[in-house]
C-alpha cells in the first residue's frame, strides 16, 4: 500500500494539491517530500488530491512527491501517554526537543509514544480463554495513580492461543495471540486508532454524577456532569485559562487531557512546571500522574491545531474504555474553529457566517458528542467529559463559534468582562450562565451532600436575581432610599458574591473547596439572611442588623474555616443566632420602655 | 529531478502579470515555497518571496513597491533560501531598514551568523516560565500590571495618546534595576512610524544613554508598506540571537502593530483571499502569534525576550480585530484611556481593562512584597466601584451620595492624581509605589477592604 505516490502541483501555506492521487483515500495520512512532512488528504477530485500539511511548508517544491501510508491519521495508544506532552498529532515534544533543539523544526517524521520503553506487564488471561473486543488481557502500572489496562482492540476477538508470562516487555513485543477461524491476531501493548472516528462503546448511560471541581460557583450553581459537556466563553483577560486550569487541577476526574489549542506557549510551560508540584487532594500524589498535555501553541502549524482536539478526545476515549472518568479541557475551541476557517479559506470554499465554513456547526456537534457517560465494551461505567473554552471575537457572545457551541453543550459558564475588571474571579456571570444537568444531578446531591442543597442553591440564586433588578433602581436613585428589606437583599447578595462566588485560586484553602464545606457555607449565609430578615420585620433598622463584625466573619469564613473543619461552622452559626437574639432582646426592651 | 548545485539557478526575464505587490511568473522550475526572489530592474534590485505555487506558475510577493516594474526588462532569480539576515554582537547600536539592510552608513554586518527571519516556534518544553519582575518605576505598571522578564505585554493606545512617551520611559527606567545578571539591550522595530516619532525615540534613547545598546529596524510611514511584514520578523530574529545565543536581556519595542496589520490586509486583498472580520485575513491570529510568541525565556540560556508591542486602536475601539486578537495572544495588556488623559493625568492608564497575566507568579512574598497581590486586587475592586459611584452621582448628584460613596469618589480622585499620575522623569521604587497604594487606599474605611488579609491590613493600613 505504501508505494502510491502523488506529485505536488500547488502550494499555498498549509494546503497543497497533488496530481496522480486517484489511489489515495479520503482522510488518508500521507508524508510529503523527502522531508517526510505529515499531512492528511482532505479532498480528492479526479486525480487531484488536496492535502493539509501538519508542519511548516516552507521550502516545498512543485514536483516533489507525496507518499501514501494506507491508513487514516491515527494515534498509537498505549502506556507512556500519561504525564507526557505531545504536539497536535501525538508527537512527544520531548522527542522533538531532542531532535531539533529549542525551536521546533519540520521533518521530524512520525513519532509517538516510546515503543522501546520496557514496562512491567501483568497478563491476566489464559490459553483457551475467549476474548472479545474491548476485553482486558493485561495491565501495566503506568503511573502510581493509573493502572493502564491492555485491551483487545475494537473489531478483534478470538481464543487465546499464545501468551507471554508476566514480566518486563517493550511495546513491540507480541503479548497475546488470538485465533478466530483461520485468522489470527497478535496483540501488543499498544493499539492504533484513527483520530476522527469515535471509539466504540456498548451503550450510553444517562448522566448521574457531577464532576466535582471544588469551585463553588460551578459545583453549587452550575454543576458539570461526568460525561457532560461545558463551554466557557469569555473575552481575553476574563480568566478562561485560569478556570480551565483550576478544573484540571482539582476536579475529581481520574485522568485529565489538557489540549492547549492555539494558545500561549508560556501557559503550557506553566502547566509543565506547576502540575508536577501540585498534589491531588484525593490521592496525595503529584497531579502530573494523571495529566496528559496536547500542545499546539498559537505559533505552531495551523493544520495540526485542527487535529489537536481530535487527538485529545481520542486519547480520552481510550482511557475511558479502561473504565476511567476522563475530562478533556480544550483551550480554546475558537482557535480550532479559526484553523478550520483558515484552511477552508485556502481551499476557496464558500464561506458562511463571518468567513467560517458552513460545516462549522456539524463539526462542533461531532466533537462535543464524543463526550458521554457510557458502559464500555468491557462492561465498565466510565465517562468522557468535554470542557471547551471559547474565545469570542471582541468578547461578543453572538459570534458563530459561541452561538453554535451553545447549541451542543449543556453547561454554559459565561465569563463577564465587568466582573473580571473588578477582579471578581472566577468571573462567571451568575445570571447568564446555566447548567442543564440540575435535574439529572439533583438525586445525587440529595444522597451525597444534603437534602436541601439544591433548595439553598435556588434561594441564593433568586437573591442574586433580585439584587440585579434592585441595582437597576439603585443606579437611578441611590441605595439610601430603598426600604430596609430591599437593602438587606443587597447586603446579602454582597455576602454571596464576595464570600461565596469569589474564590481565590492562589489561597491554599480556598483554591479547592469540598462539597460539604460548600454546603455548610451556604447554610451559614442562609441563616444570616433569615435572621436578618426576621429582625428587619421586627422593625430593627438595617444599620443595626448589619453588624459589621458578624457580616465580616461570614464573608471571611472561606479563609478562616479550614477545609477539614470540625465545629467551626456550628460555632459561627451559634454566634449569629446569639447576636440576633441579643439584638431582638434589646429592641424589645427599648420598645417596652417606650 | 534533482538539483545539481547552485549553478543550476535560472533567471527568468518575463513576468505574466503585476498586480499591486504581487508578480506572477510562469514556466518556473524547481522553485520552493517561501523562498526569496531577487528581481533586477534597470533601477535596482527588489526582493520578494514566493507565496503560492501552481504547476509551473509562481506568485511572488514583492517587498518594495512594484511601481516602475514592467513585465519585460526584468531578471528574476530564485535564491533557493528563505529570507535571512546576518547577525553578530556588532548589530548593537546599528540602524537597519525594514528588511534588515543597514541604513546608517556603517556597512554590512560581517563575521556573524545568518538566521532565517521567519524563526521557528519555540518548543514549550524548552521554555522557562517567566517569574522575575522588571521594575519600570511607573506605579500603575509596577503595582497593578507588573511587567515580567520574558513577557509580551502590549500597550493598547489611541492616536494622540502618549504611548511613545510611556514606552520611552519604560526603556529609560527599566534598565536600572537590571544590573546584576546579564547584559541588557533594546531591539526597536518601527512599522509605519512617523518621522518625528522616530526622532523622538532616537532622542530619548540618546538622553537615557542606551543608544549603543539599541538595534533599530525602521520602516517609516512613507516607506514601502509591504516591507512592514518583514520588519518585526527581522527585529525578533535579532532579538532571539542576542537573547538566546549571546545571553542578553532584550526588550523589544514594536510600534505600530496597527500599521503592520493593515499592511497584511493590503497584501491579503491583493492576493484575493477570503476576508475575515473588517477585511483582515482569516490568518491574522496565527500571523500575529508568530510574532508575539517569540517572546520568552529558555532553559538553556540566561537571556530573555520581553516584548512591548504598541498598537493604536482604530477609533479607540478595543473590540477591533487588532487589539482583540492581540489580547488573546499576549500575556495581558496596558490600556491607555483618552478620558483619563484629558483629565491631565500621565500616564493615562485605565487600570480596569489592563492586566498582566504573569504578575500572579512574579509578585508577593519573595518577589516584591507580601502585601502586593492583595493590595493590587483591592485597588482594582475599589476603582471599579468608583466607576459605579461616578455613574450614580451623574444621575442623583454628588450631594445625594451616601457617605461611603463619597469616600469612594475621594479615593478615585486621589488614585488618579497621586498614584497614577507621575512625571515623565519620575522613577518610583517598588516600595514607594506600594506605600503610595496604601496611602490612597487608606482613604476608604477599613471595613471596605475585603480583598486583603486582615493581618496585612493591620500592618499597612494607615489610620486617622
Amino acid at each position: 500500500m505504501g508505494d502510491k505516490t502523488g506529485v505536488i502541483i500547488y502550494i499555498n501555506g498549509p494546503v497543497i494539491k497533488a496530481d496522480n492521487m486517484q489511489d489515495f483515500r479520503m482522510r488518508e495520512m500521507v508524508t510529503v517530500s523527502d522531508k517526510k512532512l505529515i499531512g492528511e488528504v482532505i479532498s480528492i477530485d479526479g486525480s487531484i488530491g488536496t492535502i493539509q500539511v501538519y508542519e511548516e511548508t516552507s521550502g516545498l517544491k512543485v514536483g516533489q512527491k507525496v507518499y501514501g501510508t494506507g491508513k487514516p491519521l491515527s494515534l498509537k495508544l498505549g502506556p507512556g501517554i500519561i504525564g507526557n506532552i505531545f504536539d497536535g498529532i501525538e508527537r512527544p515534544l520531548n522527542y522533538i526537543y531532542k531532535k531539533s533543539g529549542n525551536f521546533i523544526g519540520e521533518g521530524i517524521g512520525l513519532a509517538s509514544i516510546d515503543l522501546s520503553h520496557i514496562w512491567k506487564t501483568d497478563i491476566s488471561v489464559n490459553i483457551g480463554d475467549e476474548l472479545k473486543e474491548g476485553d482486558v488481557f493485561g495491565a501495566v502500572q503506568e503511573t502510581p495513580l493509573i493502572k493502564h489496562y491492555l485491551m483487545v482492540p475494537p473489531g478483534i476477538s478470538g481464543k487465546v492461543i499464545f501468551k507471554v508470562d508476566n514480566g518486563n516487555y517493550n511495546m513491540e513485543e507480541v503479548l497475546v495471540k488470538l485465533e478466530k477461524g483461520n485468522a489470527s491476531f497478535e496483540l501488543k501493548m499498544y493499539q492504533e486508532w484513527p483520530i476522527r472516528t469515535p471509539r466504540p462503546i456498548k451503550q450510553r448511560l444517562p448522566i448521574q454524577k457531577p464532576l466535582i471541581t471544588g469551585q463553588r460557583v460551578i459545583d453549587t450553581f452550575f454543576p458539570i456532569a461526568k460525561g457532560g459537556t461545558a463551554a466557557i466563553p469569555g473575552g481575553f483577560g476574563t480568566g478562561k485559562t485560569m478556570t480551565q486550569h483550576q478544573i484540571a487541577k482539582w476536579s475529581d476526574a481520574d485522568i485529565i487531557v489538557y489540549v492547549g489549542c492555539g494558545e500561549r506557549g508560556n501557559e503550557m510551560t506553566e502547566v509543565l512546571e506547576d502540575f508536577p508540584k501540585l498534589i491531588d487532594p484525593v490521592s496525595g500524589l503529584s497531579l502530573m500522574n494523571r495529566t496528559i498535555l496536547i500542545a499546539n501553541t498559537s505559533n505552531m502549524p495551523v493544520a495540526a491545531r485542527e487535529a489537536s482536539i481530535y487527538t485529545g478526545v481520542t486519547i480520552a476515549e481510550y482511557f475511558r474504555d479502561m473504565g476511567y472518568n476522563v475530562a478533556v479541557m480544550a483551550d480554546s475551541t475558537s482557535r480550532w474553529a479559526e484553523a478550520l476557517r483558515e484552511i477552508s479559506g485556502r481551499l476557496e470554499e464558500m464561506p458562511a457566517e463571518e468567513g467560517y465554513p458552513a460545516y462549522l456547526p456539524s463539526r462542533l456537534a461531532e466533537f462535543y458528542e464524543r463526550a458521554g457517560y457510557v458502559k464500555t465494551l468491557c462492561d465498565k461505567e466510565a465517562s468522557v467529559t468535554i470542557i471547551g473554552a471559547v474565545s469570542p471575537a471582541g468578547g461578543d457572545f453572538s459570534e458563530p463559534v459561541t452561538q453554535n457551541t451553545k447549541r451542543f453543550v449543556n453547561v454554559f459558564l459565561g465569563l463577564d468582562r465587568k466582573l473580571a475588571y473588578a477582579r471578581h474571579y472566577p468571573a462567571i456571570n451568575w445570571l447568564s450562565s446555566y447548567s442543564g444537568y440540575l435535574t439529572s444531578l439533583e438525586e445525587w446531591y440529595k444522597d451525597n451532600v444534603a437534602e436541601d442543597m439544591m433548595e439553598l442553591r435556588g434561594e441564593m440564586l433568586s437573591i442574586l436575581q433580585e439584587e440585579s433588578d434592585l441595582l437597576e433602581v439603585v443606579k437611578l436613585v441611590g441605595e439610601d432610599v430603598l426600604p430596609d428589606d430591599q437593602r438587606l437583599t443587597l447586603e446579602i447578595a454582597k455576602v454571596i458574591k464576595i464570600g461565596y462566588l469569589q474564590q481565590n485560586a492562589f489561597h491554599k484553602e480556598d483554591t479547592y473547596v469540598p462539597l460539604n464545606k460548600q454546603y455548610e457555607m451556604l447554610k451559614i449565609i442562609d441563616l444570616l439572611y433569615k435572621e436578618s430578615k426576621e429582625a428587619i420585620k421586627e422593625g430593627i433598622p438595617i444599620s443595626k442588623v448589619k453588624s459589621p463584625e458578624i457580616y465580616e466573619k461570614v464573608v471571611k469564613m472561606k479563609y478562616t474555616i479550614p477545609n477539614e473543619y470540625k465545629n467551626e461552622f456550628d460555632d459561627l452559626s451559634n454566634e449569629i443566632k446569639s447576636y440576633f437574639e441579643g439584638l431582638m432582646h434589646t429592641y424589645d426592651m427599648n420598645a417596652y420602655e417606650r | 529531478m534533482l538539483m545539481k548545485g547552485d549553478n543550476m539557478i535560472k533567471e527568468y526575464t518575463q513576468l505574466d502579470k503585476i498586480e499591486g505587490p504581487l508578480i506572477i511568473l510562469s514556466g518556473v522550475e524547481n522553485v520552493s515555497y517561501d523562498e526569496i526572489v531577487e528581481i533586477r530592474t534597470k533601477s535596482g534590485v527588489k526582493h520578494g518571496k514566493v507565496v503560492q505555487l501552481y504547476k509551473d506558475k509562481a506568485i511572488v510577493q514583492v517587498f518594495e513597491p512594484t511601481s516602475g516594474l514592467s513585465v519585460k526588462d526584468v531578471s528574476v532569480k530564485f535564491t533557493g533560501n528563505p529570507l535571512t539576515i546576518s547577525l553578530s554582537k556588532d548589530i548593537l547600536g546599528r540602524v537597519f531598514n525594514g528588511i534588515g539592510e543597514p541604513i546608517d552608513g556603517g556597512g554590512n554586518v560581517f563575521g556573524g551568523v545568518k538566521r532565517d527571519v521567519n524563526g521557528r516556534p519555540m518548543n514549550p518544553v524548552a521554555r522557562e516560565y517567566p517569574r522575575n519582575f522588571i521594575q519600570t518605576g511607573i506605579s500603575a505598571i509596577d503595582c497593578l500590571t507588573t511587567l515580567i522578564r520574558g513577557q509580551k505585554l502590549p500597550v493598547f493606545s489611541g492616536n494622540g495618546l502618549p504611548h511613545n512617551e510611556l514606552a520611552a520611559q519604560i526603556v529609560k527606567q527599566a534598565k536600572i534595576s537590571d544590573e546584576e545578571n546579564g547584559e541588557f539591550a533594546i531591539v526597536f522595530a518601527a512599522m509605519g512610524l512617523k518621522h518625528d516619532d522616530a526622532q523622538f525615540f532616537l532622542k530619548s534613547f540618546e538622553e537615557s544613554g542606551v543608544l549603543q545598546r539599541v538595534v533599530m529596524f525602521l520602516n517609516l510611514a512613507d516607506d514601502p508598506v509591504v516591507e512592514r511584514i518583514i520588519t518585526p520578523r527581522c527585529a525578533l530574529t535579532a532579538a532571539e540571537y542576542l537573547a538566546f545565543e549571546e545571553n542578553m536581556h532584550i526588550l523589544v519595542i514594536m510600534t505600530d502593530m496597527t500599521s503592520y496589520c493593515e499592511a497584511l490586509r493590503e497584501i491579503s486583498s491583493a492576493k484575493e483571499e477570503v476576508p475575515g472580520r473588517k477585511g483582515y485575513p482569516g490568518y491574522l491570529y496565527s500571523d500575529l502569534a508568530s510574532l508575539y510568541e517569540r517572546a520568552g525565556m529558555m532553559k538553556t540560556s540566561k537571556g530573555s525576550i520581553t516584548q512591548i508591542p504598541i498598537l493604536t486602536m482604530p477609533n479607540d475601539d478595543i473590540t477591533n480585530p487588532i487589539p482583540d486578537l492581540t489580547g488573546y495572544i499576549t500575556e495581558g495588556q496596558i490600556v491607555l484611556s483618552r478620558d483619563i488623559y484629558q483629565r491631565n493625568v500621565y500616564p493615562p492608564i485605565n487600570i480596569l481593562p489592563s492586566l498582566s497575566r504573569l504578575a500572579k507568579d512574579g509578585i508577593g512574598e519573595g518577589y516584591t512584597r507580601e502585601d502586593h497581590p492583595g493590595l493590587a486586587n483591592q485597588i482594582f475592586a475599589a476603582y471599579s466601584k468608583v466607576q459605579e459611584v461616578k455613574a450614580l452621582s451623574q444621575v442623583i448628584g454628588e450631594d445625594e451620595l451616601s457617605d461611603i460613596d463619597k469616600k469612594y469618589l475621594q479615593f478615585g480622585k486621589a488614585f488618579e492624581y497621586e498614584f497614577l499620575n507621575q512625571s515623565f522623569d519620575e522613577n518610583r521604587s517598588m516600595e514607594e509605589t506600594l506605600d503610595l497604594g496604601w496611602k490612597v487606599l487608606s482613604i476608604l474605611p477599613e471595613s471596605e477592604l475585603d480583598r486583603i488579609d486582615s493581618k496585612l491590613i493591620e500592618k499597612y493600613y494607615r489610620r486617622g
